[in-house]
């Protein structure tokens, strides 16, 4: 397959290779040492890390500044970009200041409603929606020119993602979905997390009948449980989040020090049954504020090595 | 129509107390029809604050009055006496009324009594629920008459975003998933293949955001 940017997640999963990527939060300081300290972490268990963009709408160092500081420490950031707090205008100057620092992917997103953060009073923008921003991507990198039609010297040689949720609603429209953000342009998807396996292979088999995981890289979502009251919080309060009743049974059957245990375990069984899912191309790990349990579940899931890019 | 709402009493007092006199004026058309504007509702909260001024020991001479719509030149006719002679204006009309009494008094203080809320429809006796943004570039057409900028809180043109869960939007059980709502009109209109096409970036120069906007028939 033709490779078209630097991006490192591009020539891994068109290398044929399962990808993997993780995700880091940055930190509501002006200080970054934090988030560097992650990437090192991760860093040689993953292909590339995704950098949050001020996740559940709370204020944090900004995600391409994080990214940058992981790009000058040798690493491969994707930057999240969502669509929530800049306009047409300010997405398109961050895509050129991100290529210009040679981050070389993104993920396009609308961003969670700023009423579940800190600023709820704060006004929103979505002046695009996540599909428009891909097509912004697309054609800023591939026709060269700006939304407004100018040319520009030097595009933005990105590649380009979107998530995707399976376990929203209404659930007829989430192949569908999909299918629109591959015409808008999306070149690999991430998706929420995985944890009703039955729900997402049968989300798959849709996209599957399509042939849609032909023309997407599909990577699956995946983020370890570090206790039963974290399964249930995720049940019952995020939005779009389906966490089955069977897996906080599981979790609540364990003594509660073997809790996170048992959740690594269950996510690499996911990770393990989802390999043989016909269109999984590779897996995001979110492990969230857990960033160091990353390398153990890449090993046991025998996804380490990973694979060596020029 | 227009729906507003009542501000706090308190609030409203705070405003209209330094005065010697004042005139409550209500609009009775749009914010009528909501209970919160309307000439009866002007008459109720004059009431109030000569309770009030009472209380607190204030003279304050209180008028109340009214007239169809305070969006209108013609309409004032009725109520230019009593204007005239008002030292201040507490208008019960939505924020256009508030301004054209504003600016055909321009030495008189009117003060706002309602919060404009939105542009609704009369959902059931009581109930009024947000409809539509003027934003300048109708595109019910292709939505399935469901309104995605007022409707949708990221007014998305390509959703439902990922938080849409049992046909409510992420923010609030509360409130119905526009998206939800478009996706079961085409399904009803039997164009659910149209959910497929990507809708256009939207031009924002037709919103607010393009300044304040007019528009002028030139055969009147």
């Amino acid at each position: 397959m033709e490779i078209k940017t630097n991006s490192k997640l591009e020539k891994v999963l068109k290398g044929g290779h399962i990808a993997v990527s993780s995700e880091c939060g940055p930190p509501r300081s002006s200080d970054a040492s934090g988030i560097i300290k992650k990437g090192h972490l991760i860093k040689n268990h993953v292909d590339c890390i995704n950098i949050t963009d001020n996740q559940t709408s709370v204020t944090r160092l900004c995600s391409l500044a994080a990214c940058i500081h992981l790009k000058n420490e040798g690493l491969e950031p994707v930057l999240q970009m969502v669509v929530r707090d800049r306009n047409r205008i300010a997405l398109q100057s961050d895509i050129l200041g991100a290529a210009s620092f040679g981050i070389n992917s993104m993920l396009c997103l609308s961003g969670d409603h700023q009423s579940f953060g800190d600023h709820p009073k704060a006004q929103n923008v979505f002046d695009l929606d996540s599909m428009q921003l891909l097509q912004t991507v697309r054609y800023m990198r591939d026709e060269g020119k700006f939304l407004g039609g100018d040319t520009i010297k030097e595009p933005p040689n990105i590649f380009v993602g979107a998530a995707a949720n399976p376990f929203a609603d209404p659930f007829k429209i989430r192949v569908p979905r999909l299918a629109k953000k591959i015409a808008a342009g999306a070149e690999f998807i991430q998706t929420q997390c995985v944890y009703n396996l039955d729900k997402f292979e049968l989300w798959m088999k849709g996209v599957v009948e399509r042939g849609l995981h032909e023309k997407v890289f599909i990577m699956a979502g995946i983020t370890p449980m570090r206790s039963v009251g974290m399964a249930k919080y995720m049940a019952r309060a995020v939005p779009g989040m389906d966490v089955p009743e069977e897996l906080i049974k599981r979790l609540s059957g364990v003594a509660k020090d073997k809790q996170a245990e048992e959740g690594l375990t269950i996510a690499v069984e996911a990770i393990e049954r989802l390999k043989e899912c016909t269109g999984v191309r590779g897996f995001h790990i979110m492990a969230i504020e857990w960033e160091e349990k990353v390398p153990e579940i890449v090993e046991r899931s025998g996804l380490y090595p990973r694979p060596k890019i020029d | 129509m227009i729906v507003g709402e009542q501000k706090p009493f308190d609030e409203i007092w705070e405003m209209v107390k330094g005065h010697k006199q004042l005139t409550v004026f209500g609009c009775n058309t749009c914010v009528a029809v909501c209970h919160q504007g309307g000439n009866k509702e002007a008459e109720i909260l004059a009431s109030l604050l000569r309770m009030r001024a009472t209380q607190e020991g204030l003279e304050i001479e209180i008028k109340n009055g009214g007239i169809e719509r305070q969006c209108e030149h013609p309409f004032f006719e009725s109520a230019k006496e009593l204007l005239d002679q008002s030292e201040a204006v507490l208008s019960l009309a939505c924020g256009i009324g508030v301004q054209f009494v504003a600016e055909k008094y321009m030495s008189t203080p009117v003060y706002p009594a309602l919060n404009t809320t939105f542009l609704g429809d009369v959902k059931q006796d009581g109930f009024f629920t947000e409809k539509c943004q003027a934003c300048g570039d109708c595109v019910l057409g292709v939505t399935g008459g469901v309104c995605p900028v007022s409707r949708c809180c990221k007014r998305l043109f390509n959703g439902p975003c990922g938080g849409s869960s049992n046909g409510k939007c992420e923010i609030s059980k509360d409130i119905d998933c526009a998206w939800q709502l478009v996706v079961d009109r085409l399904e009803a209109l039997g164009k659910l293949d149209d959910y497929e096409k990507l809708a256009p970036i939207k031009d924002w120069s037709k919103d607010r955001a393009g300044g304040p906007r007019s528009f002028k028939l030139e055969d009147f």
